[in-house]
């Protein structure tokens, strides 16, 4: 990567093809989530479009991890949280889900420190597809994890080692097996939580050329605090912030990323942005 | 000034280390002199392979004690270490904070009391449930040795695997919950291969414990160290039980070294126990999950990208 290109790549804001009107994979109406009596989200509408990158940016404490989290119901675990309002996915109410494991199979998750299990890269990988289906046949699951790690562009570095400890791996390397290990269950949606954020450059530029592939199959919904970062890969934007009076995060705009980062219709969009371009 | 305080706390913090290593070194010299001039008595093939340990006929065959040491151990870790292990996953992974709390204080009870307590526990319950249930004699013997140490052992194998299962870091519930794993499954497949290397010395520094507690052994074994144990109901005995029992009554100096090299056995083996827990640790030494330091290559990227 030559100097140019990453100079230029910092300022560009991605030419999408993506139309705003896409069915939306996932949805929130009036989204209203607690903790306890502590309201962290308040009225919260906006759409993640099938087979898109939507980007959820704003200010520390706005609540984007947690409009993120409540997605996949990560919450469930945390005493005395709950919400109101709708949550979709595919139209079906995110709460409504009686069986949360299948919830999570259809709505992955990959997280800001990269987690492998500590076992083998190939039984990383396996873990999802041995719980889903289990007793399948051991073709079927190498198979499938090939295909997953092909899929995450990393099977070219591990193909020779699958049986080594994927903590053996580099930080990049292991965030790459973390995307093969959720996207070998096909999920529908693949939700980002900062996936950057503890690796170094090249590792980051190869996650987000990744991304961009697994747009076409994947729904991707990602929270980031850098706005190169959501103006390099993401088709929409949500701009979330922080009411100052309540505390609680709310979106303030909603928009085709080009849109948000060059034409914003908010001045607190524009006052974010701006102020962090310089 | 600082210099000189320096080399006070310096040769202060050396001297207590060589201390502790002195007296560690004596000690086993001590123990081993003493013990292994037992050979001047009789041959060691006797001393390892008789079945029978009788003071009577000065005939002093080990086999009668380390049977019964490993069989009662054995025994005990057999139910102790699945249910401490139960134990500490109720209370990591299911236990609501309350009542966590009830329960750390009750293994820290566990800990605290006197082995005599636990053998007059044993003496008063144990024996007697053993011999009503199991019928036969007196209802001393390994059976109940063993039941007394898994309680005995319960606390130290609790707070250790606790602790291991604490120490995981959260990203790996997550992990595991994110793909779909219900929370039995995250526990079994991940939680608990993850946390083996603590786990593992949780299990052994238990055996340590199981292997060299004396009195609250003495007191429900029947310390019958003159035949193999025939069964886990009639009398036995355990190496540390049979120094205690005989060393007050050994007269020939024949009988005291052959207790002393029971005694150098003993530490043979809590050292060996001490060592495989070394072994564990560092072979599952926790390596962190990113790696902080970028490549090379990337911080050259990054200087150029900064300019």
């Amino acid at each position: 990567m030559s100097e140019q290109t990453s100079g230029h790549r910092t300022l560009a804001v991605r030419e999408s093809s993506a139309r705003a009107d896409a069915p939306a994979a996932i949805e929130a109406r009036d989204f209203n989530f607690y903790y306890g009596d502590f309201r962290a989200l308040e009225q919260i509408t906006m759409l993640a479009p099938r087979h898109q990158i939507t980007a959820l940016i704003g200010p520390s404490g706005a609540g984007k991890s947690t409009l993120l989290r409540a997605m996949n119901r990560m919450h469930d675990e945390t005493p005395g949280v709950s919400s109101d309002g709708q949550l979709l996915l595919e139209g079906a109410d995110i709460n409504g889900f009686s069986d949360l494991i299948d919830l999570r199979k259809r709505v992955g998750m990959i997280f800001q420190r990269p987690n492998p299990f500590p076992m083998s890269i190939f039984d990383n990988v396996a873990y999802g597809l041995r719980l889903k289906s289990q007793g399948a046949k051991k073709g079927v699951i190498a198979e499938q994890v090939e295909q997953a790690l092909r899929g995450a562009a990393i099977w070219d570095e591990v193909k020779d080692k699958l049986q080594q400890s994927g903590l053996a791996l580099s930080g990049g390397q292991q965030q790459r097996l973390c995307i093969a290990r959720a996207i070998a269950v096909e999920p529908e949606v693949l939700l980002m939580d900062e996936p950057c954020a503890a690796l170094d450059p090249i590792a980051t530029l190869k996650i987000e050329e990744l991304m961009g592939e697994l747009e076409e199959r994947y729904t991707i919904v990602i929270v980031t605090h850098n706005l190169q970062q959501a103006g390099r890969v993401s088709d929409q934007t949500v701009f979330l912030s922080m009411n100052p009076e309540t505390r609680a995060g709310f979106v303030v705009e909603v928009g085709p990323t080009q849109q948000i980062f060059t034409n914003p219709k908010d001045d607190r969009t524009l006052a974010y942005i701006s102020g962090r371009f310089g | 000034m600082r210099l000189r305080q320096g080399i006070v706390a310096q040769s202060i913090f050396f001297t207590a280390a060589a201390i502790v290593a002195l007296s560690t070194a004596a000690l086993l010299l001590f123990t081993g002199s003493r013990g292994l001039a037992v050979f001047g008595y009789m041959n060691p093939a006797e001393f390892f392979l008789s079945g029978s340990w009788n003071q009577n006929d000065e005939n002093f065959g080990v086999l009668p004690l380390l049977a019964g040491s490993l069989l009662t151990v054995g025994l005990a870790l057999l139910i102790s270490g699945p249910l401490a292990l139960g134990v500490s996953i109720f209370m990591v992974e299911i236990a609501p904070e309350p009542v966590r709390r009830v329960m750390r204080t009750v293994v820290e009870l566990f800990a605290a009391l006197p082995s005599v307590i636990y053998g007059l526990l044993g003496l008063t319950l144990v024996v007697p449930w053993v011999r009503e249930s199991f019928g036969g004699g007196l209802g001393k013997g390994i059976l109940a040795a063993s039941i007394v140490l898994v309680f005995m052992t319960q606390p130290t194998i609790v707070s250790i695997a606790e602790d291991a299962l604490r120490a995981l870091p959260e990203s790996l519930r997550e992990g595991a919950l994110a793909v779909g794993a219900t929370r039995w499954q995250m526990i079994w497949r991940v939680l608990l291969p993850a946390a083996r290397p603590g786990l593992i010395t949780a299990v052994v520094l238990g055996t340590g414990r199981a292997v060299g507690e004396t009195i609250a052994v003495q007191m429900v074994i029947g310390n019958i160290t003159s035949r193999m144990p025939k069964s886990l109901l009639t009398g036995a005995t355990t190496m540390p039980a049979a120094i205690v029992t005989q060393l007050p009554e050994a007269t020939s100096p024949e009988h005291r070294a052959a207790l002393i090299m029971v005694a150098f056995l003993l530490l043979v083996i809590t050292f060996s126990l001490i060592a495989a827990v070394r072994a564990a640790g560092s072979r599952g030494k926790a390596r962190p999950t990113t790696r902080r330091r970028p490549s090379p290559a990337a911080q050259t990227a990054a200087v150029k990208g900064g300019d």
